[in-house]
């Protein structure tokens, strides 16, 4: 079977001197494959070059050495629109200098599928009200983006990719802004959305815990390399987080799915 | 109501207003006629040598035809701007471009190019140039990593007009005034009737630039969510900039060649469009191309009636109305959190 995403060999230096305020970091001979409707989570500290990652992966950046392949297709013969119809991003949060309303923006989500369009097509405006449904913003349509709270943004955005009618979900630090209520309820959708629209799903965060919940793969990054890559289980390990993290961690077992539970080991009173 | 019927709506509306306040606008003036000798002179019944015919047809007219797409020009860039920099308080004068245009202006007379059609497409030309000068003056002054912040925006914005300003004041001291005639008048902003071969030429020219910012107006909704975002949902964002840069350029560069650099049109009318319409930049573009006619024509009008029988320059009308516009939307939506 072809992999969804297929990575080999990927290497990315950032120009120097580095962008001062907005920091990110390269990548060094990363190598792994995404298989179709797989739930694939990459973690790793703030350094680790997750972010980096994710643009090359969405061809915001080029890389310098190695293959991005896409469904088989390598990423750099694919036009932006072509890519956005098989990779849908849900960003963090989005810069909003205009107030545009949810319904306008889980529409944009439809452009690939006729940048050439002036309006939207009917079918475009039943995708887009089927994803706003699949996500629970139905009734959010007519309101400004920035009158909603953090966990219905987060939803909004959701639609919006699944408007895009992607084979991979790509979710950078989904948990980032959100409560616990939220974070349980983003587990819960990428789960369902995974489940009913066999959707692919690349997940990029430092949310360990999250990560081992709902991905069936993990790649943890650090400096830029991949360190380990396989099931939570094996990944969150003591020895390969503390080596990463440059911390001292406790690995539990969650008592509801017996996945793992990555905590820092707080020093004592003494450790001070 | 799909986007397609408010649009449909909303341009019928404003065709009529248009119409309405030019029609208006043809009766009111200084030479006193009275509304039958303009309905006579209106309907070719009047001789063609007479007070009502030459004012009628030959002045006030071509004046109105100069301000309806001026003013529709300049709001289509101010949208256009708006959606290039992300940035709602963006317009040509406010960014400077209108400076660099109008340097070009005064450079291309000194060089001796005139007013007839043929020459009118080289002022405009210079015009364009100067625009292309400034925008990238004020681009290379405002980039910060990640983008353009808001407020470093709107300041080198100010600095390169005050440059180019200066620039002008130098060129019009080292050279025989004479040569320059009415230039401190059409630098304040002045419509002024054309002849009809180089009305077409403006009103060709400004259609070209309102086509071009048209045709990307889908894609100017994603650049408003981030670079980066309009990539993954498909943007080619490099292209999409550059032909936005170029058609909001030529738009600034024909008005400032063919009426002078008059403020703030764009960024009064598309404010009041993005009140009634919302943000897409699909209704917004078509509709500003009307508006602003709308607004211009009016303004003009009150610029040649309320200190009659002198004149005031419409760029002071619309520098009275915007200024203050401007402080509102700086004080009241735009806080230093974007």
């Amino acid at each position: 079977m072809t992999p969804l995403v297929d990575v080999r060999g990927l290497t990315f230096a950032y120009p120097q001197p580095e962008r001062r305020g907005a920091r990110a970091f390269g990548l060094a001979d990363v190598t792994f494959a995404i298989a179709p409707g797989e739930v694939f989570g990459v973690i790793g500290p703030n350094s680790a070059g997750k972010t980096t990652l994710l643009r090359l992966l969405t061809r915001v950046l080029a890389p310098a050495r190695g293959d991005i392949r896409l469904d088989g297709h390598p990423l750099a013969g694919l036009s932006h629109a072509e890519i956005a119809r098989r990779v849908g991003v849900v960003p963090q949060d989005t810069p909003r200098p205009f107030p545009f309303t949810v319904e306008e923006l889980v529409l944009m989500g439809r452009f690939p599928h006729g940048p050439a369009r002036f309006f939207e097509s009917p079918a475009d405006r039943e995708a887009a009200r089927a994803a706003m449904a699949a996500t629970g913003v139905e009734a959010l349509g007519p309101l400004p983006f920035e009158h909603l709270g953090g966990g219905e943004r987060q939803r909004a955005l959701l639609a919006r990719a699944l408007a895009q009618r992607p084979r991979l979900l790509v979710l950078d630090e989904p948990t980032a802004h959100l409560d616990l209520r939220y974070q349980a309820e983003t587990a819960a959708l990428l789960r369902r959305v995974n489940r009913e629209q066999g959707v692919g799903v690349l997940l990029v965060s430092h949310d360990l815990n999250l990560a081992a919940e709902v991905c069936d793969r993990l790649l943890l990054l650090g400096g830029g390399r991949v360190v380990r890559l396989g099931p939570p289980g094996e990944v969150l390990q003591p020895e390969a987080l503390e080596a990463v993290f440059h911390c001292r961690v406790v690995v539990d077992k969650s008592p509801g799915s017996g996945r793992p539970v990555v905590q820092v080991a707080w020093p004592g009173e003494e450790g001070r | 109501m799909s986007p397609e019927r408010r649009l449909a709506s909303a341009l019928v509306a404003l065709a009529a207003v248009l119409v309405a306040v030019a029609g208006l606008a043809l009766f009111v003036g200084s030479a006193g006629l009275s509304p039958v000798a303009v309905a006579r002179a209106l309907a070719g019944r009047a001789d063609a040598e007479s007070v009502e015919s030459v004012v009628t047809l030959g002045l006030r007219l071509p004046r109105i035809l100069v301000a309806a797409v001026a003013g529709g020009a300049l709001a289509v860039a101010g949208v256009a701007f708006q959606g290039l920099t992300r940035n709602p308080l963006a317009e040509p004068s406010v960014l400077g471009i209108s400076s660099g245009a109008a340097f070009g202006v005064v450079l291309a007379q000194i060089v001796g190019l005139g007013i007839s059609p043929l020459e009118a497409l080289g002022v405009t030309a210079f015009a364009f140039g100067g625009a292309l000068l400034a925008a990238a003056a004020v681009y290379l002054v405002a980039r910060v990593p990640g983008g353009l912040s808001i407020q470093t925006l709107l300041l080198a914005g100010v600095i390169v007009g005050i440059f180019f300003g200066s620039a002008i004041t130098v060129l019009i001291s080292i050279v025989d005034f004479n040569r320059l005639g009415g230039v401190v008048h059409w630098l304040l902003g002045n419509l002024a009737p054309l002849p009809p071969a180089s009305l077409a030429l403006f009103a060709v020219l400004a259609g070209v630039g309102v086509l071009v910012v048209l045709r990307h107006a889908r894609e100017l909704n994603l650049l408003a969510l981030g670079e980066e975002s309009a990539v993954q949902l498909g943007v080619d964002a490099e292209r999409l900039k550059r032909r936005i840069f170029l058609g909001a350029a030529l738009l600034t560069g024909a008005v400032v060649a063919f009426a002078g650099p008059i403020g703030f049109v764009g960024l009064i009318v598309p404010h009041a469009l993005r009140g009634r319409l919302g943000q897409d930049h699909r209704l917004l573009v078509p509709t500003a191309a009307l508006a602003g006619g709308v607004f211009l024509l009016a303004a003009d009008t009150v610029a040649r009636n309320v200190v009659a029988p002198a004149e005031l320059s419409v760029g002071v009308i619309t520098a009275f109305c915007g200024a203050p516009f401007f402080v509102y939307l700086l004080r009241t939506r735009y806080r230093p959190t974007l």
